[in-house]
């Protein structure tokens, strides 16, 4: 929008995502980081959700981990998901308090709505960011994101339209709980705006792919022989859930059976390009690390020291996994649900 | 760097590079599947139907390209590239849907060559029986008159897309004693009364291609059914195979580039005593005779389609010089493939095996080299018989 | 019933991610020798496109906003059956980000004709935004539904399921409508010889700003509410960094640097 000039826009909002009674990690994620970057702004920040059935402990979670106000857009009609709904609503509310800054999850609903919203607007939006800062001589905002499929990094701004959109992905933003102090609002919709020709006739629940989600995942997390026992593998399995990563194998742990086949990485198997590795007794053959190549932090834990893996690692433990594991898996948890490492 | 230039037309280099696309992108990735399982390529052949090439040979006023030999040669060696059982599916149709093209009524190229020419529904071919093989004249399946009707009654052996195939260009017995007048082509349909198929047979290559008996147990068909007159019979099956035979000189030239390429590509990354195996003369030997003669190979078909398409008659010889030369050289450039690979060549996680496996039916199918070089011999003494 | 349809397909032309390198240096991709594709799932949605025509009367436009050599994109797309394209090309439509993209879409489609549906690929290899198709509709003031894996034409309305983020919804929609597609919702068709020929001299008429009724101020670079800043390679060196210590000072030392490095 051009009309207003820009310092007129402020505030940050962080734009939740409510499915299925729930409100989805992601949520707070954003909101942890629109808190972040408000204090630096000086300003305060705005969590919005949109649904129905929102009861109350979802607001007073938003505002947990940080929100100074939570918008409850509250309607049968948002039952279901309709992006040209969503984006009527979201458009409607930022004309209304004109924020400078808006986050908004990079799930399929954001993706879907969120170029509807920054159309309507006539502003820059910029999806799947890994990095957010503020550049405080001119409050603008720094959007950083991958292209290339995470080869190549660019950092873009959009200087004077408002409000400068953004999404996130899920799992790269920290949730950060602290004191809930801000104040709850419940906004009435006028009925124009939830007007649309389409009709959601049925949603079906499922569960994603799961080879798909070990090659697009941004945290896989490796079994080696070096886990020992196939009980150890919960363990592992249950960091990966905390992580919102994927579990992967080498081909002896799939040979056993202790894990499918499509979870093996190598040759023979799949190439993964996370973000973030990390090896659990995994020695390092070639067949297997072949499929290591594009990872961007890999992370190995070993016993034996002259083990190969070692010499690709960005970082490496040598110990015995199952001595790392639990202690692993106990930081992480802590991370997890209250900020502090 | 230079390659040979055959100076193409822009359609011929646009059948080029979609046989290629097709090849690339839909037959390689399934062929070893295809090998393993002998299943029959369907969707490929779909794909092949959406691309228009069915209907290279079939005039434009039936549904065709209305191309010819050389084109059709074209769209060959690059399915060939990728695996020659899709592409003697492929071709299967052509030499059923030639002799209508070549010899059918009004009528029955209205009825028969729109279908064809679309992929909708496939042709085959049929004279080969269990006693008459080279000796073609040896056939048994008899077709006789009765009433309204022609009844078929005969094995016919080998025959390639029996059973998936609709529409058969069979060749019968219909006078005995008229020697090379004694048989006659006819068209029947899948469905005929009285035409059933053998079992699938098992064979060393060539596996994605299906294989079978034909058995006409009283097979009645109508009258007009017959294709061209009574007792052209045999003069159809070798003006067809004359045509077809470059073809398969062009799959052979086809399949010889794919080894070759496998074996260029493996013997400039395998490491032997320290060395790129490639930069050992052996073996750089090896692949210059492989290279130059799947070039002299392609320069024969190509030349010999184009004499063809010019319409020349009595092409019985240069046809099959094409067809000899070309899978001559399939068979020694696949060996030499597989043996440049060594024990990985051997091994049917690497495509040349296949391929040298494959190859062999080239020296055997649609009249073995030796019956090419008996045509070959034949006509040269024709033609120095005024010496 | 509806009668003729006409559907537009935006294609994009992008680099062929097998030849794309980069520059460690400059932090910008290496142009030379790279090879240029349709933007696959682009071919997804001109399949969708074409899928429809098999079954009813319709007019399938292609078109794309790129340099003049895009030209070679549509006529593959002309090959592949589509009834006419469109190349939208303009010195001054470089730099644009998708607001000013679906600008300039927009107003080659309004300049077309009226459309029934519009069907975009979800999102380009090369920009990965999903931004263009669901920004394009608002502008031609139609609804949008994203990540469509199946669409069926009714007597008098559009069924398709989508995928949600949770699973699939069946959504029925009344057109024009516009619809984002993903790879798995069919396979492209081969192109055919008797439409490459004819795709070989089809008229691509070319349209520039002015030919599209928009200042410079709208296209481009300067009608892009972002720019980028810089780009940079992250180079993945093995750093080879080993944590010492007992396994819990281990564990902490793991913890502090993926944290610092924003994975945890």
């Amino acid at each position: 929008m051009k009309n207003l000039p820009k310092n007129d826009w402020k505030g940050v909002w962080a734009v939740a995502e409510f499915h299925n009674g729930l409100l989805m990690p992601v949520s707070l994620e954003l909101i942890s980081k629109a808190r972040e970057l408000a204090d630096k702004l000086q300003t305060e920040t705005v969590a919005v959700v949109m649904g129905h059935g929102l009861k109350e402990s979802v607001c007073h979670a938003l505002l947990e981990y940080g929100a100074h106000e939570v918008q409850c857009v509250e309607h049968e009609a948002l039952a279901v998901f309709r992006e040209d709904v969503f984006a009527q609503i979201l458009a409607g509310l930022i004309r209304l308090k004109r924020p400078e800054i808006v986050l908004a999850p990079a799930t399929h609903q954001g993706k879907a709505y969120m170029p509807r919203v920054q159309t309507l607007l006539e502003t820059g939006l910029t999806a799947g960011c890994l990095g957010l800062d503020i550049r405080t001589e001119d409050r603008v905002l720094i959007q950083t994101r991958a292209a290339w499929g995470g080869n190549f990094f660019v950092n873009i701004i959009c200087p004077e339209a408002r409000p400068q959109l953004v999404t996130v992905s899920p799992n790269v933003m920290v949730a950060r709980r602290t004191e809930a102090t801000g104040r709850i609002g419940h906004f009435q919709i006028p009925m124009d705006w939830l007007s649309s020709s389409v009709q959601v006739l049925e949603s079906v629940e499922e569960k994603q792919d799961e080879p798909a989600r070990l090659t697009q995942a941004e945290v896989v997390l490796v079994a080696g022989r070096g886990i020992e026992k196939r009980e150890n593998l919960k363990l592992l399995q249950e960091l990966a859930e905390l992580m919102g990563g994927a579990v992967g194998a080498t081909r002896a742990i799939t040979d056993l059976g202790w894990l499918p086949e499509y979870t093996q990485i190598g040759q023979t198997g799949v190439t993964v390009s996370p973000r973030l590795c990390i090896t659990f007794g995994v020695s390092g053959a070639v067949q297997h690390t072949v499929g290591l190549r594009n990872v961007e932090i890999l992370v190995a834990i070993n016993k034996d020291p002259a083990a190969p893996i070692f010499e690709m690692a960005t970082y490496g433990i040598v110990a015995d996994v199952n001595e790392i594991l639990p202690l692993l898996l106990e930081k992480v948890k802590k991370r997890r649900y209250s900020g502090q490492v | 760097m230079a390659q040979v230039n055959y100076f193409l037309t822009e359609e011929q280099q646009m059948i080029v590079e979609l046989a290629r696309k097709i090849a690339i992108e839909k037959i390689l990735p399934v062929r070893a599947r295809l090998d393993e399982t002998e299943e029959f390529p369907w969707e490929i052949m779909k794909d092949l139907a959406q691309s228009d090439l069915f209907g290279i040979y079939v005039p434009e006023e039936y549904g065709g390209i209305g191309k010819g030999c050389f084109e059709t040669c074209l769209a060959l060696e690059q399915l060939a590239y990728g695996c020659i059982g899709v592409t003697t599916t492929f071709a299967a149709s052509a030499l059923g849907g030639y002799p209508i093209v070549m010899f059918g009524s009004e009528e029955q190229k209205k009825r028969y060559l729109p279908d064809i020419a679309s992929g909708s529904r496939l042709a085959a071919f049929a004279l080969t029986e269990a006693n008459a093989g080279s000796d073609a004249a040896g056939i048994q399946t008899s077709a006789v008159e009765d009433g309204d009707y022609w009844v078929l009654n005969g094995t016919k052996q080998w025959i390639t897309s029996a059973g998936e195939a609709e529409i058969y260009t069979v060749i019968a017995m219909t006078d005995r004693h008229k020697g090379p007048r004694g048989a006659t082509a006819f068209l029947v349909e899948k469905g005929d009364p009285g035409f059933s198929f053998g079992k699938k047979e098992k064979k060393m290559g060539l596996r994605a291609s299906s294989t079978r008996e034909m058995v006409f147990t009283d097979c009645r068909i109508p009258k007009d059914r017959i294709l061209g007159k009574r007792g052209q019979g045999f003069i159809i099956a070798l003006k067809t195979l004359d045509f077809a035979r470059p073809g398969i000189g062009a799959i052979g030239v086809g399949l010889s580039q794919a080894a070759l390429d496998e074996a260029v590509r493996y013997a400039k990354q395998r490491v032997q005593f320290g060395q790129y195996i490639i930069s050992f003369q052996a073996i750089q030997h090896m692949l210059a005779d492989m290279a130059t003669q799947i070039e002299a190979a392609r320069a024969l078909v190509y030349a010999v389609a184009k004499t063809i398409d010019a319409d020349a008659r009595d092409i019985a010889k240069i046809s099959a010089m094409a067809k000899l030369f070309a899978t001559d050289v399939a068979m020694r450039v696949t060996t030499d493939a597989v043996q440049i690979l060594g024990g990985y060549g051997y091994m049917k996680d690497y495509p040349v095996e296949k391929m040298m496996r494959d190859a062999k039916v080239l020296q055997i199918y649609e009249g073995t080299n030796q019956i090419q070089r008996n045509v070959i011999g034949q006509s040269l003494n024709k033609e120095y018989s005024n010496v | 019933m509806f009668d003729m349809l006409n559907i537009a397909v935006c294609i994009k032309q992008v680099p062929d991610s097998k030849t794309v390198r980069f520059d460690k240096e400059t932090g910008m991709m290496i142009r030379d020798g790279v090879e240029t594709i349709i933007n696959p799932v682009d071919l997804n949605a001109l399949e969708t496109a074409l899928s429809i025509k098999d079954r009813h009367k319709a007019c399938v436009h292609v078109l794309t906003m790129g340099p003049p050599s895009a030209e070679t994109a549509l006529r593959d797309a002309l090959s592949m059956g589509a009834d006419q394209a469109y190349l939208l090309s303009d010195r001054a439509f470089a730099g644009a980000d998708t607001l000013a993209t679906t600008r300039v879409l927009a107003a080659a489609i309004k300049k077309i004709g009226t459309m029934d549906m519009v069907i975009c690929g979800n999102q380009s290899v090369d920009g990965d935004t999903a931004q263009v198709g669901p920004g394009l509709a608002v502008r031609l003031q139609m609804v949008s539904v994203a990540y469509v894996d199946a669409l069926e034409l009714l007597p008098n309305a559009v069924k398709c399921k989508r995928m949600n983020g949770y699973g699939h919804a069946t959504v029925l929609v009344g057109l024009p409508a516009l619809f984002t597609v993903i790879p798995s919702i069919n396979t492209p068709r081969m192109p055919s010889l008797k439409a490459k020929m004819k795709a070989k001299s089809a008229k691509i008429p070319v349209w520039t700003a002015l030919d599209l009724g928009l200042s410079a101020e709208e296209v481009g670079l300067t009608g892009s509410p972002t720019r980028v800043l810089n780009t940079f390679v992250r180079s993945f060196e093995a750093k080879r960094e080993y944590l010492e210590g007992d396994a819990q000072t281990q564990v902490a030392a793991l913890c502090e640097r993926l944290v610092a490095a924003g994975v945890l």
